[in-house]
């Protein structure tokens, strides 16, 4: 028992929750961003799923590891303007048509990979984004591996966090945005379109869905197989609700989820004659309760999957 | 000139939908069958071959058409009242699990129709009883069951993967993680000789008529058409939303257990974790070219378990990846609502 405990106090499992938190932090932050819009983007599976396979690919194929994030990232946008076209233009439920985007996403990734790719034994490899190390705080004891010994895109994750928060509540464009969500109609009055906001939304909360999922081939492992995002997305999407749509939240959300999940995995090897399945099965329950616990006080944004149509009251 | 909702859609147009959906997405999808440097129009031919070209190929194509019937009819159901359950996948688990577990002891011993029949019914409680958590959530405190459902799904194989390498594990099964088999004699009788085309195909038919009949001849078939049309009119209506709902949600979750219980005292005996290439979700791909509608389910099911079998043969005669198959299944789902949408509306001079 007191090994389960032990376990808390070490800096290992502190830097974990971090590179566990990022995927959810850069998806979680897409999803906030399009929904807080009227959006809801369940296509974001099989857009952190094509994030996944095309970071990696681009890499693969000799581009820098930067590169291969905003190639994902543009791979995701691509996707998030054709679930914005159906869901915002033609104004299609919102719901089927997220699922098709991640049905598509998913099998486009795993059709280019088998055919781009020639897997032998072992899926090919690439070179991982390494550690940065900073000078005096990646020295420091205990922090200095906990917090200060990330990948470059773990601290990206956590700039955007704050970026999007100012953003949302500090800026004319967060404003419009947020008033998007609400009340459409209101934004069409003060001489902007609500359309165009929305999509925009959609493909911007997309290709950081796309970051999210080529995090996971590019830092946290250096290959690609199909099912690798493992209902990361839907998980986010639950964060979401979780956050009641406030990035400082989601980030909170995030961080626990993931320390919840590190600690799972390191307590597997500590508890003896508990099925494995157990242990994995239980970031998943714990999504649900968090769903639970929230969902009598959450603020869902107003106009959330009501598709806007010009001149339609 | 304007668009305009139409009162009723002519069968000619509801017909013609689905047709161009998929033929758009064929379309589509030749573009990445080019990319694999093969003729479309070869890669096609070949799939048609394959899945319907000889006395084997329909058998298998029919034999993959079963387990799809059944979640289509699950998300069709649920679909109509607006219940989005995408945990067809999970429930399908549940309901093979069930089946392998009761079919292995005691109900093996019965005489072959009654056995059969609990174990259908026990596949089938097992589906429903794992949607009315999400339901009951939904209901209660008001939790989207999109995600719950999705979740679910995780959390249930999961679990089977569990049984079957621990209490259900097949002493016999060489170390492979595969539940105990059903008794030999609950499984179901070959419906064709010398094929592992069964007789679930004609309960898959015999339940989408059934489903049909509930949906347009009872009170509850039309209170949950009403419920998914306009919420807030059917309530005014006096119709019990929450009651609704729920029997829906069994019906829906029934219907995906069956699935699983089918498949495994049909095709397989036993229970893994790997039986279903996402029978879940492909049943919502079949709901939706079926425009919702029971008879079209049917039809669906056959056309998308004919893509799915031609498109392994065309694989293997011309080295395009199968997955192909997945991603004209998806672009048709995207193709088709859109199809519906302008089934839907017509423009008004």
């Amino acid at each position: 028992m007191i090994e389960a405990f032990d376990i808390l106090t070490t800096a290992s499992l502190w830097a974990a929750v971090l590179r566990i938190a990022t995927p959810l932090i850069f998806g979680v932050l897409g999803a906030l961003i399009s929904e807080r819009s009227g959006v809801l983007n369940l296509g974001i599976e099989g857009i952190m799923t094509m994030g996944a396979m095309v970071g990696w690919l681009a890499v693969y194929l000799g581009t820098g590891l930067w590169m291969g994030l905003a190639i994902a990232a543009l791979a995701g946008a691509v996707l998030g303007l054709l679930h914005g076209f159906l869901t915002v233009g033609l104004g299609l439920s919102q719901h089927v048509t997220g699922l098709g985007i991640t049905l598509f996403g998913s099998s486009l990734s795993y059709f280019l990979y088998r055919l781009w790719v020639q897997v032998e034994d072992l899926p090919p490899t690439i070179i991982a984004f390494k550690p940065l190390h900073i000078p005096v705080l990646s020295d420091l004891p205990f922090l200095g591996e906990a917090v200060f010994g990330q990948t470059a895109p773990t601290y990206l994750a956590l700039i955007l966090v704050a970026f999007t928060a100012w953003g949302l509540n500090r800026t004319p464009l967060g404003l419009a945005l947020r008033m998007t969500g609400e009340n459409p109609q209101a934004v069409e009055a003060q001489g902007l379109d609500p359309l165009r906001i929305r999509i925009a939304a959609v493909v911007v909360g997309s290709a950081l869905m796309a970051i999210g999922g080529a995090f996971l081939t590019t830092v946290a492992f250096n290959s690609f197989f199909p099912t690798m995002v493992q209902g990361r997305g839907w998980i986010c999407i639950a964060l979401v609700v979780f956050a009641s749509w406030k990035p400082g939240k989601a980030l909170l959300g995030a961080l626990l989820f993931a320390l919840f999940d590190a600690y799972q995995l390191r307590l597997q090897h500590v508890v003896d004659g508990v099925p494995y399945q157990l242990f994995l099965m239980a970031p998943y329950v714990l999504s649900i309760v968090a769903l639970v616990l929230v969902a009598r006080r959450a603020q869902v944004p107003e106009a959330l999957m009501t598709p806007y149509r010009k001149g339609e009251r | 000139m304007r668009i305009e909702r139409r009162q009723d859609v002519p069968w000619v147009i509801a017909a013609l939908a689905p047709i161009l959906a998929i033929l758009a997405s064929l379309c589509i999808c030749s573009g990445l069958i080019i990319m694999a440097k093969v003729n479309p129009l070869t890669a096609y031919t070949e799939m048609f071959y394959g899945a319907l070209g000889s006395r084997l190929a329909i058998t298998e194509t029919l034999t993959r058409a079963i387990p799809l019937i059944f979640t289509g009819l699950a998300a069709a159901v649920a679909f109509r009242a607006r219940l989005w359950n995408i945990g067809a996948e999970g429930q399908f688990y549940v309901g093979a699990l069930v089946t392998a577990w009761i079919g292995h002891g005691l109900v093996g011993e019965l005489p072959a129709p009654f056995g059969v029949i609990v174990l259908l019914l026990g596949g089938m409680l097992a589906g429903a009883l794992l949607l009315t958590g999400p339901a009951l959530l939904r209901l209660h405190f008001g939790v989207d069951e999109v995600v719950t459902t999705l979740l679910l799904n995780f959390i249930t194989i999961l679990f089977v993967g569990m049984m079957v390498e621990g209490p259900l594990k097949d002493p016999m099964g060489f170390g492979w993680p595969q539940s105990v088999p059903v008794a030999r004699n609950v499984m179901l009788p070959d419906l064709i000789a010398r094929s592992r085309l069964h007789i679930g195909l004609l309960l898959a038919i015999f339940a989408a008529g059934l489903v049909w009949v509930v949906q347009s001849r009872t009170v509850f078939g039309a209170e949950s058409r009403a419920i998914g049309l306009n919420p807030r009119a059917a309530m005014f209506a006096g119709i019990p939303l929450p009651q609704t709902l729920f029997l829906v949600a069994l019906l829906s979750g029934g219907l995906a257990g069956l699935a699983g219980a089918v498949e495994v005292i049909g095709v397989t005996g036993y229970v893994t974790t790997t039986m279903s290439p996402g029978f879940g979700y492909t049943g919502i791909v079949v709901a939706m070219l079926a425009a919702l509608h029971p008879a079209g389910v049917v039809a669906a099911a056959v056309f998308v378990a004919a893509i799915f079998v031609g498109a392994d043969a065309m694989s293997r005669a011309t080295g395009v990846p199968s997955f192909i198959a997945d991603v004209i299944m998806s672009v048709s789902l995207l193709t088709m609502l859109t199809a519906l949408l302008f089934a839907n509306y017509r423009i008004k001079r």
